[in-house]
């Protein structure tokens, strides 16, 4: 900044009167504000955190710290309602996830590399998707669904989840496709590969890290959803639609030891997903 | 090719549905007797929906719009301190805003509804210090569903503007100081406007699916807080009246595509994908 400075005064000219308090702006407020909004931010989830382990009477979660203790996390399976719903949320999440990824990654590769007829629908499909209320998308599918007489229950979970879960695949990897270089696949043919080899052996290894993100997104995004199973459920029941079933009666405590535990393992596998990705930059 | 299993999959998962919806708002019937067309198409569905529950329209329509607003001027400081000043540390900084994403909705909801609980820990010392008076509180009143909107928003508004930001070319910000356009002057004039196509696109991923939000209506607020998500998912369990239910969808996703019609009037089709 002072040799910035320096040469300014050099060439004889008025200094702009803006670098001072641009400086104290950036320096100061923005920082602090965008460290208050992370502060608020984790609020919650320290607060889920640290209330796994409080001492709950009648084993609900209370208002205030009762002292603290690990018997909610030795005792994570023994609420069994809520441990089916726990196993039917991971089921639907890793099969929604590996099937969005098989229909979504060649859809990105299209989108990322061709020109074709339908691709600005096809954007805004997209992207109508991902806008879409959950009430909308929820209460459309139900509709769907009552006419076609398909009885509701893990399965029509499971094909709701792939609906909305696919284009937050897409998106991903496109992302990831777009910044590969495209003589990579003619270096490939030029060696006698042909396309389907180029893929699998050049194309493929190269986009993995994408293709890994968004299915970790799809899976986050389908272990998280309540509004749209809540609709196509039936009487089966999910991790989040139990909770939100419990609001009136009162949570046990080992709600949050299960937060507690998905944030952590969500955590440890986002952070090895981005150095893998780091080691191989596109 | 590679688009067709997929655009199958979409077709028939989302945009029949859709289409659906809209042509069992328009239909006559009830579950015993099926549902059947007559022409000209049963358009009175909409006006009684309208009529019926335009408290709960209005009011969700306000929800929205404020908790967007809130969500904007929280997240565009944000989404430009990192573009702007993150340095090497952008990932890491971006990586902290979505840290929500990896705590699911409702437990963070619920969270927020244990904290601002009357007797909680923030509010019952507040009240116990003689800071607030015994009956104030938070939870069922409009701003607690709009404080829950907001908090639930911010990644997703932070992203695009984020996107928007970081791509505006750093010599133009420059050649406004040589110009001698001040801070103020250099925001208001060069980065805003060159940022508008993020915080339209932040604003059609945080509005309309605010407006449709039951959630947090449920977990943080109370009976006078009543928003038309709830009036659909009542309409389809409790009610059984489907062609209700479907009219107050259609109205929503109507909203959201007008939206997303400006959107891409303004600034081209083109330019949604990118922030998709």
């Amino acid at each position: 900044m002072s040799s910035a400075v320096a040469v300014e005064q050099a060439v004889d000219r008025p200094a702009p009167p803006t670098p001072k308090r641009r400086i104290r702006w950036s320096k100061f407020f923005l920082p602090a504000f965008f460290w208050a909004v992370i502060v608020w931010t984790v609020i919650p989830i320290v607060f889920m955190i640290i209330f796994s382990f409080n001492e709950a009477p009648n084993g609900r979660l209370a208002f205030n710290w009762f002292g603290a203790t690990s018997t909610w996390y030795t005792n994570v399976f023994a609420v069994s309602g809520l441990t089916v719903a726990l196993e039917h949320s991971l089921e639907i999440a890793l099969l929604s996830s590996l099937i969005s990824v098989i229909l979504g990654t060649p859809m990105a590769l299209a989108l990322a590399r061709y020109r074709f007829y339908g691709k600005s629908a096809t954007d805004i499909v997209i992207f109508t998707d991902i806008a879409a209320p959950s009430v909308v998308v929820g209460a459309s599918l139900l509709g769907f669904f009552l006419t076609l007489n398909l009885p509701r229950g893990l399965t029509t979970i499971l094909l709701a989840h792939i609906a909305f879960s696919v284009v937050f695949v897409v998106v991903v990897v496109r992302a990831r496709v777009s910044g590969l270089d495209r003589s990579l696949d003619r270096a490939a043919a030029d060696l006698g590969a042909t396309p389907w080899v180029a893929f699998w052996k050049v194309i493929f290894p190269l986009i993995l890290p994408g293709v890994v993100a968004g299915g970790l997104l799809a899976f986050s995004m389908s272990i998280d959803d309540l509004i749209i199973t809540s609709f196509v459920a039936g009487q089966s029941v999910t991790f989040p639609l139990w909770v939100y079933g419990a609001v009136k009666t009162g949570i046990p405590p080992q709600v949050f030891v299960m937060g507690t535990l998905i944030f952590v393992g969500g955590l440890i596998i986002a952070i090895t997903n981005s150095f893998v990705s780091r080691r191989n930059p596109t | 090719m590679l688009n067709l299993p997929n655009w199958a999959y979409l077709g028939f998962f989302f945009v029949i549905p859709l289409i659906s919806v809209l042509a069992l708002s328009v239909s006559r019937g009830n579950p015993e007797i099926g549902y059947s067309y007559t022409w000209p198409l049963h358009w009175g569905e909409f006006s009684d929906a309208i009529r019926t529950y335009h408290v709960q329209l209005v009011r969700s329509f306000w929800y929205g719009i404020a908790s967007t607003v809130f969500t904007l001027a929280i997240a565009y400081p944000v989404a430009y301190w990192i573009a702007f000043y993150g340095g090497r540390n952008k990932s890491t900084y971006l990586f902290l805003v979505l840290l929500p994403f990896f705590v699911s909705y409702i437990i963070r909801t619920l969270a927020w509804q244990f904290i601002l609980s009357d007797q909680g820990i923030v509010l019952g010392h507040l009240k116990d210090w003689g800071l607030l008076s015994q009956n104030f509180h938070i939870l069922s009143t409009s701003w607690a569903v709009i404080w829950g909107l907001t908090y639930n928003s911010i990644p997703f508004y932070v992203l695009p503007l984020y996107v928007a930001i970081e791509r505006i070319d750093r010599r133009v910000v420059r050649a406004a100081n040589d110009l001698y356009a001040n801070t103020t002057w250099t925001f208001l004039k060069v980065i805003l406007p060159l940022s508008v196509t993020g915080i339209f696109a932040g604003f059609l991923l945080t509005f309309v699916t605010n407006v449709g939000d039951y959630v947090n209506q449920q977990v943080l607020g109370g009976t006078g807080t009543y928003m038309i998500g709830s009036v659909i998912q009542d309409s389809f369990f409790t009610n059984q009246d489907y062609p209700m239910a479907s009219a107050l969808s259609s109205i929503l996703m109507l909203l959201l595509l007008v939206c997303i019609w400006l959107y891409a009037r303004t600034f081209g089709s083109e330019a949604i994908q990118d922030y998709a």
